[in-house]
């Protein structure tokens, strides 16, 4: 099992033979959202076998004779969510430091810190987001000693000991307030410290050779900063003023080999014609609508859907508390619908997006050959009083219990006439 | 909860009674405490007659009524059922596939206290000189120029309470605001709304005295802070005694204290307590403090655990404001559940939904609506009229103020909102908010969408231009 802890982006596109149904499962009668070229089937019928998506058809079609039927009549039928940007099973308690691994300020490295290193599959937001919905969370790290946060990574939501971890998907730097007040105290010192960060990686492992000094960054960090600096890796920078994003911008068009996308981006809607042209996808929260700080002063529930009119790539993520509230990714991209983004363009805001992002071959859409991460909803999944009935992830139907259902099954039966509640399992 | 009403309409004719009043003797021998030394100087706007038509009407109370009629007038509701005309001068508004409810009464913000921006400059919400601070008001903390009370109108905001942190056993009063933008404080303050005091338990004035980087010394521990409301009471009851000693035979009158003259506030019934507390068993110590003490705690706020003690908290009559969903940043958030808010509802206590959050706060009926569906997710069913009443009037008893607002009966204020379908959908939005009858925000109409002075000229200029 340990070739599913190895780092490379690689194994999320390899088929891992997790735990599946023997038989084939049919999912039956539900109004099937794809994120294909087969949009929405109304009483579809989505066949999974081996862990993958065999066929999807509309109603009438046959359905496998040894299949096991779930039966999906009245229900949605949507690909499981991914979490575009969390910090879910790295933080089990966010007051608590013994708990939390999202970040270092008095590490002596930045760049080489891989969140994956602290990655808690057992952790109670892992299994709490996923009976939200989400199969896939894409977690980061924080930048806390300068303005590279470090390594993230994709995981599955499973919770089992077996997750699959996808290392090293990405590097985040943080080049907003947040990047500049690490990097110094200024927005020149953050791209100073980013300009002599690349030319130490692109110096690595030469100029270290006799020592371990860097410009920018000692020599585990520039051998980290390697993938990134060459192209080979995306690199994830969080901002959001217009200026800032212009910045990026600029940077993106002088340095064309590598691969670049945003999060935050709460000014996004002022730039979202260049952002378009210029293929930056955008991970974006679309409750961020105040001018929270002097670089959101342009920040409206609008943003999501004008860059996504614009042309921009677009993923929707809760980016206020992407720990434990991770899940409700999907709330905020109901409420990008409220604000004028289309349906569908939402959906794909949860799927297709993320995994074209960050590159999750087989992940965001139900298709023939597809991984069959698969949610059956009980309603619109987008609706804030939806919730999933099913939820599988690689074909394997998951657990819908969390320890909140546990406590809150115990406390269904609150009578203590005769024991302790502490008696009382569910 | 009539005792809370009760309590909030004897505070009314306290406040009014003590208009006007100074610090100064209202006769040779008889100096008294004013009650209300910035009075509130807020007056509805001009509010032409108003009839919606052929709506949804949530009436707040637990009524559901289809094609309904409500009539505004003078500020009032004036009429609401199902076989209404519209007078001749009334404006009508046909709401044919729309839903109306009574405006939203957020009872936890700290909007204006801690606003947008977040810049350090604007952080008045905690003073965080010492534990016991029942001194300082909230309203002295506010900014009314914070965009973030243009943001909660667009929700359908119509009331909230603005509360200080919870860094503190006692973090001073609390003031209920009409949200209709103002020059000043003054001009916001919910006219007659009794006084509030923020108390805390649990984690935080802990972390933020035990850590020592604070003046104080204490508390270190949960047993810190028992001590330390116990201690402020003793002094409270005996700053009473020496009122009432010289209410009833004159001499020298004490000298006043600003701590002691809220904590007297609430031993008197004057002041509402509203509690942050997470825990249930913090909860149960606290229900007994007041009792020993004779005061009441009107609603416990967070209240995650509530649903470990409803039965409790019902029994003892104090209301849950609370999250649908918000869990595990700290330990004593961390057996939150999504069903706490229809838990509480189902046990017979008084369940608030509420937000301590800008971004919450505009999206309440959203908060309350995930609720709904999670209780009856499993067996808890309760209409969505019923549940209406976590968002209206159970806030506004909490803050004494449902006799004027809370729910659409005649007589009451006209805060209502006229919502674009069914306010329990994420998809729906407010489409025109009135506050006293008075059309305060328009979804459709850029003039009748307010923008703070601090916006003007910038990028955003309101959010949606």
């Amino acid at each position: 099992m340990s070739v599913r802890h190895i780092a490379s982006l690689i194994a999320v596109a390899a088929c891992l033979a997790l735990p599946v149904l023997a038989a084939p499962v049919a999912i039956v009668g539900g109004n099937v959202w794809t994120g294909t070229s087969q949009g929405t089937i109304p009483s579809g019928i989505v066949v999974i076998d081996k862990g993958r998506v065999v066929s999807v058809s509309k109603a009438g079609s046959p359905v496998p004779l040894e299949a096991t039927v779930i039966d999906a009549t009245g229900k949605w039928v949507s690909p499981g969510f991914i979490s575009a940007f969390s910090r879910t099973g790295i933080v089990e308690v966010d007051a608590e430091d013994a708990t939390d691994d999202t970040s270092a300020g008095s590490s002596d490295y930045s760049v080489a810190l891989d969140a994956a290193d602290g990655f808690n599959p057992d952790s109670t937001a892992v299994a709490v987001t996923r009976v939200e919905g989400v199969t896939r969370i894409v977690v980061a790290p924080e930048a806390s000693s300068n303005l590279f946060a470090g390594q993230g990574f994709v995981a599955d939501t499973s919770g089992g000991v077996d997750t699959e971890i996808s290392r090293k998907a990405f590097l985040l730097i943080s080049l907003g307030d947040h990047g500049a007040a690490l990097a110094g105290g200024s927005r020149p010192a953050a791209w100073a410290q980013f300009r002599a960060a690349l030319d130490d990686a692109g110096a690595y492992p030469a100029r270290y050779f006799t020592g371990n000094d860097g410009t920018a960054l000692g020599r585990a960090d520039a051998e980290a900063l390697g993938p990134a600096a060459r192209g080979e890796q995306l690199i994830l920078i969080e901002a959001h003023k217009a200026s800032d994003l212009n910045a990026i911008m600029d940077f993106a068009a002088a340095n064309p080999g590598l691969k670049i996308a945003i999060v935050g981006a709460d000014e996004g809607w002022r730039v979202a014609p260049r952002l378009a042209r210029s293929g930056i996808p955008v991970i974006v929260d679309a409750f961020s609508n105040l001018p929270a700080s002097f670089e959101q002063l342009g920040a409206t529930a609008e943003n999501a859907s004008r860059m996504m009119d614009a042309g921009v790539t677009i993923a929707i993520s809760h980016l206020g508390d992407s720990s434990h509230q991770a899940r409700l990714a999907v709330q905020v991209a109901g409420n990008a619908v409220a604000n004028g983004m289309s349906h569908d363009d939402a959906m794909k805001a949860l799927t297709t997006a993320p995994a074209e992002i960050f590159g999750l071959q087989g992940l965001g859409v139900i298709g023939p050959g597809a991984r069959a991460d698969i949610v059956v909803w009980d309603g619109d999944p987008l609706e804030i009083t939806s919730n999933p009935d099913v939820v599988m992830i690689d074909g394997d139907v998951q657990s819908l219990t969390t320890r909140q259902t546990e406590l809150r099954d115990r406390y269904l039966k609150l009578d203590e006439r005769t024991r302790p509640l502490a008696y009382v399992k569910p | 909860m009539n005792r809370i009403s009760l309590a909030g309409l004897s505070c009314l004719a306290l406040i009014l009674a003590a208009c006007g009043g100074s610090d100064k003797a209202d006769s040779k021998d008889n100096i008294t405490v004013p009650k209300d030394p910035f009075p509130s100087t807020y007056a509805p706007y001009p509010n032409p007659s108003v009839f919606i038509a052929n709506a949804t009407i949530i009436d707040g109370t637990g009524a559901l009524i289809e094609k309904g009629g409500l009539l505004i007038e003078d500020g009032k509701v004036s009429a609401i059922g199902k076989d209404l005309t519209a007078p001749g001068d009334a404006k009508v508004i046909d709401a044919a596939g729309r839903w109306v409810t009574p405006g939203i009464v957020d009872n936890h913000s700290h909007l204006g206290v801690y606003p947008s921006p977040g810049v350090s400059a604007h952080g008045d919400g905690n003073e965080i000189s010492g534990p016991v601070t029942a001194e300082v008001w909230s309203e002295h903390g506010i900014w009314p120029q914070d965009p973030g009370f243009t943001r909660a109108l667009a929700g359908g905001i119509t009331s909230l309470q603005v509360l200080p942190g919870s860094a503190n056993l006692f973090g001073g009063r609390g003031v209920t605001l009409k949200n209709v933008p103002s020059r000043t404080v003054q001009g916001m303050k919910f006219p007659g709304a009794p006084y509030t005091l923020k108390m805390a338990c649990g984690e935080n004035p802990k972390r933020v005295y035990g850590s020592g980087n604070y003046p104080g010394g204490s508390p270190y521990s949960r047993m810190g802070k028992v001590a330390g409301y116990r201690e402020s009471w003793i002094r409270a009851a005996d700053y009473k005694r020496k009122w009432e000693k010289y209410e009833n035979e004159g001499g020298d009158a004490p000298m006043r204290d600003l701590e002691l003259d809220t904590l007297k506030g609430v031993l008197d019934g004057d002041i509402l307590v509203h509690m942050h507390c997470y825990r249930a068993d913090e909860m149960a110590q606290v229900m007994d403090i007041s009792k020993e003490f004779g005061y009441k705690v009107t609603a416990f706020h967070h209240a995650v655990e509530s649903y470990k003690i409803a039965d409790k908290l019902a029994e003892y009559g104090a209301c849950s404001s609370m999250w649908a969903d918000w869990w595990g940043f700290k330990m004593e958030a961390y057996d939150g559940i999504k069903e706490n808010i229809p838990m509480v509802h189902k046990a017979g206590a008084c369940a608030i939904v509420h937000s301590d959050s800008d971004i919450g706060i505009q999206r309440l009926n959203q908060e309350a609506a995930k609720a709904w569906a999670d209780g009856k997710k499993i067996g808890i069913n309760i209409p969505e009229e019923e549940a209406w009443q976590w968002l209206s009037l159970n806030p506004a008893k909490s803050l004494g103020i449902d006799g004027k607002t809370g729910s659409l009966v005649p007589g009451k204020m006209a805060d209502v909102v006229v919502w674009s379908g069914n306010p329990f959908s994420v998809y729906t939005k407010a489409d025109q908010v009135f506050v006293d009858g008075a059309l305060m925000y328009d979804r459709s109409d850029a003039a009748n969408r307010p923008v703070m002075d601090f916006e003007l000229g910038q990028p955003g200029e309101g959010d949606l231009k």
